[in-house]
């Protein structure tokens, strides 16, 4: 019994030394080239985009992924990956330049238009064809088979339940039974983009770690699609809402009060969804990664302080990522839910009812 | 503004491009397959469920049928068993009673044959006496009157002699 659980301990130290490995060869070469950590700067720089898809260093060797840059400058459109801009002699190729923010500058300002398949355009498409690949194979399951043959077993049971989870409990008691049909589709193509997106950038390693949903851009089109789902298919009830809503008169006669205030909600409704997602998820990373320096700064002021501090952050690390999975399935959650929501109250028939589920 | 709340463009556009596409099909060949299947799978479920109880309710009331008849076989059998009883006692009896009946009237007629056998014996026994008589008076008259008082007594002697031996 003792040497078992002696083995194990054994196990666990040279697993936890494991991972910290290519941590540590991260930390040997920042600190040669300057002394002190910036945070901050490190922060922000790996919950942005870049134009290469950084995995280590090693001896002072960048080992990293390049990717094609395609932009369109004074002299056309340029293609070329990015690896021509370590090769090149101060980073300069074509009179293009890469600033402080990982922007492609020609003379010092930003191209006009940026195409470039960036390490979250990559990401982006890894979960797309991950998505393609679970649901058309989960679909494909279903061919040759009718109601009356068994339900499915293992990884498609798992899906099938996962879809229709979020199809009965999320879209369904939102939507009417009218339209549910035509946004469903919708909704389940952003809930699994979400999920899976935030998932995989929990993965700290190559297919995984980009900060998709994150990213700003990202949430925007998210918001932008779900402000166009909602107005567009809006019936004529959810327009009356808006501009002649059910209150005294003084409220919207005059001075057009409600109503005003009610145009201004069209836009702040997904404004709140591109927010709460991007700070979200931005925040997640942003402490992994804090947590991760915590290990590299507490061990500059010796070792036994450092040994002592990054025990307890990399304690911490493992709860943060446990939360982090719950974050991504909630926020995944909340934005197909407020969505549904937002586009069943634009199909309301009855007016009781609208005024009841706003509040 | 850090270049992090910046909405980057390319990568927006990229991002509109792959998610249109990934929903397109997706709408097409993923999720509504999915969600069909899944319903129509719930729909025959709820038909079997409600047919299995349909025939439960069949079933119980063939077995309430069934021993509805079970009963009726039962009493009907027990009357059936009573009225043979009964047509059995009644064979019986009507027997019983033509047998005795019968078993009288051959006593009667065997009675009858007796009395009409004796009355012809006795009839036939008087012939007989009176032959006797005859044959004694013969013999009395052959030994000639002699006396009267003797030949009284020996007549009436002879006479209780030819009784008794009747």
């Amino acid at each position: 019994m003792k040497k078992l659980s002696i083995n194990k301990l054994y196990q666990l130290a040279v697993g936890i030394l494991l991972t910290m490995l290519p941590l540590s060869a991260t930390y040997a070469s920042s600190n040669k080239e300057d002394k002190e950590l910036n945070v901050k700067e490190l922060v922000i720089e790996h919950n942005g985009d870049a134009h290469e898809w950084h995995i280590t260093d090693i001896n002072h060797h960048k080992i990293a992924i390049p990717l094609p840059v395609i932009v369109y400058t004074s002299t056309g459109w340029q293609i070329f990956m990015s690896s021509e801009f370590d090769k090149a002699p101060e980073g300069q190729y074509n009179g293009l330049t890469l600033n402080k923010e990982g922007k492609i500058c020609e003379n010092g300002k930003p191209v006009t238009l940026d195409l470039s398949i960036t390490k979250n355009v990559l990401q982006l498409w890894i979960v797309m064809a991950l998505m393609l690949v679970i649901f058309l194979g989960c679909a494909r399951w279903y061919k040759g088979k009718d109601a009356s043959s068994e339900a499915p077993k293992g990884f498609v049971g798992f899906i099938e339940m996962f879809t229709m989870y979020v199809y009965e409990d999320i879209i369904k008691a939102a939507i009417d039974e009218k339209h549910v049909k035509f946004y469903t589709p919708y909704l389940l193509t952003v809930f699994f983009f979400i999920f899976i997106s935030n998932i995989i950038g929990l993965i700290p390693i190559f297919p995984g770690g980009a900060n998709l949903t994150g990213n700003i851009a990202i949430t925007l089109f998210l918001a932008l699609c779900t402000m166009l789902m909602v107005n567009i298919f809006g019936n004529k009830e959810y327009w009356k809402d808006i501009f002649w809503p059910d209150v005294p008169w003084w409220l919207k006669a005059p001075v057009p009060l409600l109503p005003v205030i009610e145009l201004f909600g069209v836009f702040t409704k997904p404004f709140a969804l591109m927010v709460r997602l991007f700070a979200n998820i931005f925040g997640g990373h942003a402490i992994a990664i804090s947590l991760t320096c915590v290990i590299f700064i507490t061990f500059q002021m010796g070792i036994a302080k450092g040994a002592s501090i990054s025990a307890i952050s990399f304690l911490l690390m493992i709860f943060m990522n446990i939360l982090e999975v719950l974050v991504a399935f909630i926020q995944a959650l909340v934005f197909t839910m407020l969505s549904a929501v937002f586009i069943g109250l634009a199909h309301q028939e009855h007016h009781q009812e609208t005024t009841s589920a706003q509040q | 503004m850090p270049s992090f709340l910046t909405p980057d463009f390319g990568l927006f556009f990229w991002m509109l491009l792959a998610f249109v596409i990934v929903f397109a099909i997706l709408a097409k060949f993923g999720f509504p397959i999915i969600i069909n299947m899944v319903e129509e799978r719930k729909r025959f479920i709820d038909e079997s469920l409600k047919s299995a109880k349909e025939a439960n309710a069949k079933l119980a009331n063939i077995q309430a049928e069934s021993e509805r008849i079970l009963q009726e076989a039962h009493l009907k059998q027990s009357e059936i068993i009573k009225e043979a009883n009964a047509t059995r006692e009644e064979i019986i009896n009507e027997a019983k009673s033509k047998a005795s009946s019968e078993g009288i009237r051959i006593l009667n007629d065997a009675r009858k044959q007796i009395e009409a056998e004796k009355t012809k014996a006795r009839n036939e026994s008087k012939a007989d006496v009176i032959d006797l008589s005859i044959k004694i008076a013969e013999k009395v008259l052959a030994k000639d009157l002699e006396k009267d008082a003797r030949q009284k007594e020996w007549i009436n002697n002879l006479l209780d002699g030819t009784t008794e031996k009747q």
